[in-house]
């Protein structure tokens, strides 16, 4: 369903992803672990087309994408729906128009039409009475919740999550894991999460793959991923700054007596 | 001098990269112009944007700009004699050349500011990325509806402008210098021929068009945050400006001679 291959992309100097591969499974539901600044949020911009790979190919459905017309990627997208981190509400719009942006091309509904399927899929997120508020009225969870409304609103076949727990204080983090879970068992839908929160990794991935140095270095159940032995996979998922993953500007040999 | 010629070098490549940047953007906004259904809604409200809400800036620039070229006029011809062609002279410039200028200016500053700012808003914070994901088109969407309302409304603007400069030089000449009404109407309309004031419109329609883009192109590769945004802004509105000021020495100099 989705098959990255041989994925390069750098910025400037620094090459974020060096030959990565991943493939994800119609249905799965898989979380990308990595540190910050390791290229997480590129891969999810690559799947969906809105970056372009330096070299290597991206498959969505066994089309490659990374060749496509422009006008042919649009209509591949309508597959998608993407949560973005910070939830990326239009600030010029409401809440049911923020939702209903993807459905306004469609001649056969009505604003009024619109309006209703919006507030539908904010029930759907747990969200009543907001449908007229803008953006900047909502707290950061209620606009991760919005953000996650119009991401469902097209019904995509695919959901992509960039760190849909980031910023959020740990009840509201695990009410946001419960709907990403929720929307998985409702929806059917195949989903890609990325984040470095692995309580949320845990609990919404069917398969947890882990990225470093721009490419996947294992990929296993939460329970593998938890008894794994690959150092990297073990320090990052212990959250402990000493081991084979270095730090920038932080040295080898300096020592803290953590008792 | 290698450190010389390194720095020469160096910004005459940023220079072309970036103006070649502004082309290809130009290209595909016209591209997209090209293709209907167009943005309605959007470009009405862009239109409300930049031209109806510039128009309080831009009368009170022209009303003084009028004046003040009446007064200056009128005492400097007075010293041969010429103060009865106050009415030309005011009419001359303000449709051939303050007009246009003068309204670009005030809304590059207005409006391409505010073009940048917005637009590099939503760059940071992935609004762009997120009308990508929602299967539309961002220089469609954002960029082609400011376009069609800069080139539209610069002109409509810059038509009030003139008017309204001219009515500022008729205050000062008749009013304060007590000149006869008629001889000002009657010299402001005698050497002023039409092709005055529509080359001085397509110059107009020309400063709008490269507002929009320039602005847009700014504000569209924005990065780094809220100092991103702000470099944008400043660097929509110099170079904005710069582009006006410099272009219309060209364009008079290929429509007026």
């Amino acid at each position: 369903m989705i098959k990255l291959e041989g994925l390069f992309k750098s910025f400037g100097k620094g090459g974020v992803l060096k030959g990565l591969d991943l493939e994800v499974e119609k249905g799965e539901s898989r979380v990308i672990i990595g540190g910050s600044g390791s290229g997480k949020s590129v891969i999810l911009k690559h799947i969906i087309g809105i970056m372009k790979p330096d070299k290597g190919h991206v498959f969505i459905d066994g089309v490659d994408i990374t060749v496509m017309k422009e006008s042919s990627l649009y209509e591949t997208r309508k597959k998608f729906g993407m949560l973005f981190q910070m939830a990326a509400l239009f600030d010029s719009m409401n809440v049911w128009e923020n939702i209903g942006f993807g459905l306004r091309r469609r001649r056969d509904l009505r604003p009024a039409d619109i309006k209703e399927i919006a507030v539908d899929k904010l029930k759907m997120v747990g969200l009543v009475d907001v449908e007229n508020l803008m953006p900047s009225e909502l707290s950061g969870g209620m606009k991760k919740r919005v953000g996650l409304a119009r991401a469902i609103a097209y019904e995509p076949e695919i959901l992509l999550y960039d760190e849909p727990t980031t910023g959020l204080d740990p009840i509201t983090a695990d009410a946001i894991n419960d709907l990403i879970v929720e929307m998985r068992e409702k929806l059917r839908v195949t989903s890609v999460a990325i984040t470095h929160d692995m309580s949320s990794a845990y609990k919404i991935a069917g398969r947890i793959s882990m990225l470093y140095d721009g490419k996947i270095i294992g990929t296993g159940t939460p329970e593998e991923i938890r008894g794994t032995d690959n150092p990297y996979i073990r320090q990052f998922i212990t959250g402990s700054a000493t081991g084979p993953i270095k730090i920038e500007g932080v040295s080898d040999d300096r020592n803290i007596d953590r008792n | 001098m290698i450190k010389l010629i390194e720095t020469l070098g160096r910004t005459l490549i940023g220079f072309s990269g970036e103006l070649g940047r502004i082309v290809l953007l130009l290209l595909a906004t016209v591209r997209q112009a090209l293709m209907p259904p167009l943005e309605l809604r959007n470009t009405f409200y862009q239109m409300l944007e930049i031209g109806v809400r510039s128009l309080p800036v831009v009368v009170v620039t022209a009303i003084f700009t009028g004046m003040v070229f009446a007064l200056q006029t009128y005492t400097g011809f007075k010293r041969f004699g010429a103060e009865s062609v106050v009415g030309t002279v005011v009419a001359l410039s303000m449709t051939r050349e303050l007009g246009p200028v003068l309204t670009g200016l005030i809304v590059a500053g207005r409006a391409g500011a505010a073009m940048a700012a917005e637009l590099g808003t939503m760059r940071v914070t992935e609004q762009i990325d997120a009308l990508e994901t929602l299967a539309t088109n961002p220089v469609r969407y954002l960029i082609v509806p400011r376009f069609f309302a800069g080139m539209i409304m610069l002109p409509a603007v810059t038509i009030v402008a003139d008017i309204i400069g001219i009515i500022g030089g008729y205050i000062v000449t008749v009013g304060l210098f007590k000149t006869s009404s008629v001889v000002y109407w009657k010299r402001t309309w005698d050497f002023l021929v039409a092709s005055d004031i529509y080359n001085g419109l397509i110059k107009a329609c020309f400063f709008g068009a490269s507002i929009a883009i320039i602005s847009c192109y700014k504000g569209f590769y924005t990065s780094g945050g809220a100092e991103g945004v702000g470099k944008a802004t400043t660097g929509a509105v110099v170079l904005s400006s710069m582009t006006i000021l410099i272009s219309d020495y060209f364009l008079s100099n290929w429509l007026f001679r």
